[in-house]
């Protein structure tokens, strides 16, 4: 046996190891920097150029049609380097915010029953599997189609259409059938995740199988299903292509969202960034309403985060 | 080989009388011992009695040829080496297989006389008499509380006289001073220990008739283990109990009756678990009649 080295002697073939750890530290912090361009560039931009227009009444009015007197104005604005006049959002944001929800209504308790069903009643039968697939398929629909899809069969008039013509609720339908296989798939991820040791342990007490998904198996995974259903609300919310063409449009706000046109903050940014595009305050109303979308978007991912946390802390408590 | 007074350093030795030796159930009981002559009494009150039980994962039998009964108010111990169905044999009792695709429970499982699997047996409610404690402490991720008061809220009890049940069935599981200033603390803070008596007191709330316990103290150090054991012991006053167990030590010190199983490989070579012997605890420890239990209580495995 050799005599045992000092600690300080560096093993054979380690030598490079310090210089490899240097490389890759600094590979992973230029990666960081690279990622975190953009996020703080759209971030950012949006901020600064979005906050000077949530003046006034921009969140609490109607919208205005961009007359041509404004037009002037704008041009005078300009010339004299002042901001140019400003109306309100509010049609958008009650519009978003009813949208959203009703979409939210329709999607979440069916995609939580449709999870249930997978992971707990279908398992790997014919029509779990079929169910799963077509799931899966329908997660990688691009949103257009959806709007597609919804303004064939419920707003136009001809053909198999039930021809209800332009509203909030169609696009309610459109976000629903975009949320509806993400919440699915949340929702069976997280039951799969519930230890089958609490079934079982719910079985032998005498609780039938419907008592123990009831009591036993959503509560234990209620925090991932409510933060993954509200992230998907929370993507839902900024979608563009599946509205624009089947709520219409609305200059005041509309809140019945069964009938009538109706407007929705990302479709609004979308008409202002493209039709109104060469006039400061068309650009101007878009870069707030853009603020107020992710302000919007960003509260339903924090809420999504503290419902988790709160779960894990009672939990650990 | 037949065993000899020598190995009977863990009980008393038996006196053996092989002239009035009498034989039921294939199994050779012998007279002169006052405690197994009070425990064969073909009076004791039968709750299960086993026939010919095979049980099958997916058409492959993983146990077969079980015949085996268990008396009320007796602590009843599986023990035999891993992947010998004792566990198997244990899920059967309750109908736990139900909930397992692929399984299938063969012969016949009378339960007080009743055929367990009949067409209208409702598996809710053998479950509701025939309770069970599992291999790793799960108690529910809810409180302490909630943790008892499930069993008997599903079963219809109202919410006024819960508070006293959940009392009443902490005390039994001895861990009501333990818990009584935090009930309504989440049940997952307990020690593994306490949490395991919590799954028992869980189990005590619903009022059973039999409690099942799947190796209850594996997961346990000697401490907390001692005192499951402890209270299996008082437990058995109200309640029979079956418990499989690896310790064998265990399984002497709790049990009246233990069921010794061993896996084999059959004709076509599948590794399959059988019920070698079934006898007074005092008797398979002191006497086995099947040289393969003698080698697995000895340590001679095989």
């Amino acid at each position: 046996m050799t005599a045992p080295t000092s600690l300080l002697t560096p093993r054979r073939g380690t030598t490079g190891r310090h210089v490899r750890n240097r490389v890759a530290t600094v590979g992973i912090w230029l990666a960081l920097f690279i990622v975190l361009v953009p996020l703080v560039a759209v971030i950012g931009s949006v901020i600064v150029k979005g906050a000077s227009s949530l003046s006034g009444n921009f969140l609490t009015q109607d919208i205005n049609k961009i007359t041509n007197g404004q037009k002037l104005a704008d041009a005078f604005a300009k010339v004299a380097g002042k901001q140019s006049t400003q109306d309100g959002i509010k049609p958008a944001i009650v519009g978003t915010l009813l949208i959203t929800g009703f979409a939210t209504l329709m999607a979440v308790p069916l995609g939580i029953l449709g999870g249930v069903y997978l992971n707990e009643y279908g398992g790997k039968n014919h029509f779990a599997r079929v169910l799963r697939f077509l799931t899966e398929v329908m997660t990688g629909v691009p949103s257009i189609v959806m709007g597609l899809f919804i303004f064939s069969i419920v707003v136009v008039k001809t053909g198999f259409s039930l021809g209800w013509n332009v509203s909030g609720f169609a696009g309610s339908l459109a976000l629903g059938c975009l949320m509806l296989p993400v919440v699915i798939r949340a929702t069976e991820e997280m039951l799969k995740l519930v230890p089958n040791e609490l079934r079982e342990a719910s079985y032998a007490l005498g609780a039938r199988k419907s008592k123990t998904i009831v009591s036993v198996v959503l509560p234990a995974a209620a925090a991932g299903i409510v933060s993954g259903a509200l992230l998907a609300v929370a993507r839902a919310a900024g979608e563009t292509a599946p509205l624009v063409f089947v709520i219409g449009i609305t200059r005041t706000t509309n809140t019945n969202i069964f009938s009538g046109g109706n407007v929705a903050l990302s479709t609004e940014i979308f008409r202002n960034a493209l039709s109104y595009g060469s006039y400061a305050a068309a650009r101007n109303r878009a870069w707030g309403e853009a603020l107020v979308l992710i302000v919007i978007a960003l509260t339903f991912t924090l809420l999504a985060r503290l419902v988790t946390a709160m779960f894990t802390r009672r939990r650990a408590a | 080989m037949h065993p000899t007074a020598s190995q009977t350093d863990i009980v008393e030795p038996v006196t053996i009388d092989a002239s009035s030796g009498r034989v039921e159930n294939g199994i050779h009981l012998e007279v002169g011992d006052p405690e197994i002559f009070e425990r064969d009494d073909p009076t004791r009150e039968l709750v299960f009695d086993l026939e010919r039980v095979q049980i099958l994962y997916s058409g492959v039998a993983a146990v077969t040829d079980v015949n085996l009964d268990i008396a009320s108010r007796e602590v009843t111990a599986f023990i035999g080496p891993s992947g010998c169905g004792k566990t198997t044999v244990l899920r059967s009792l309750n109908r736990m297989h139900d909930t397992t695709p692929g399984a299938v429970v063969e012969g016949k499982i009378l339960y007080h006389g009743e055929d367990l699997y009949g067409p209208k047996v409702d598996a809710a409610e053998v479950r509701r008499r025939i309770g069970m404690v599992f291999q790793k402490p799960n108690p529910f991720p809810k409180s302490i509380y909630d943790n008892v008061a499930y069993g008997p809220k599903i079963n219809g009890r109202k919410r006024g006289d819960l508070d006293d049940l959940v009392e009443q069935a902490l005390t039994r599981a001895a861990l009501w001073d333990e818990v009584k200033d935090k009930l309504k603390r989440s049940a997952l803070a307990l020690s593994g220990g306490q949490q395991q008596r919590l799954c028992i007191a869980r189990a005590i709330a619903v009022e059973p008739d039999v409690i099942l316990m799947d190796e209850p103290c594996s997961a346990l150090d000697p401490i907390a283990t001692a005192r499951i054991e402890d209270l299996m012991i008082e437990l058995k006053r109200e309640f029979t109990i079956v418990i499989v167990t690896h310790n064998m030590q265990q399984a002497s010190r709790v049990a009246d009756r233990t069921a010794f199983f061993t896996a084999e490989l059959n004709e076509s070579g599948k590794r399959m678990g059988l019920l070698v012997e079934y006898d007074t605890t005092n008797k398979i420890f002191t006497q086995p009649s099947d040289p393969r239990t003698e080698g697995y209580i000895t340590g001679r495995f095989g």
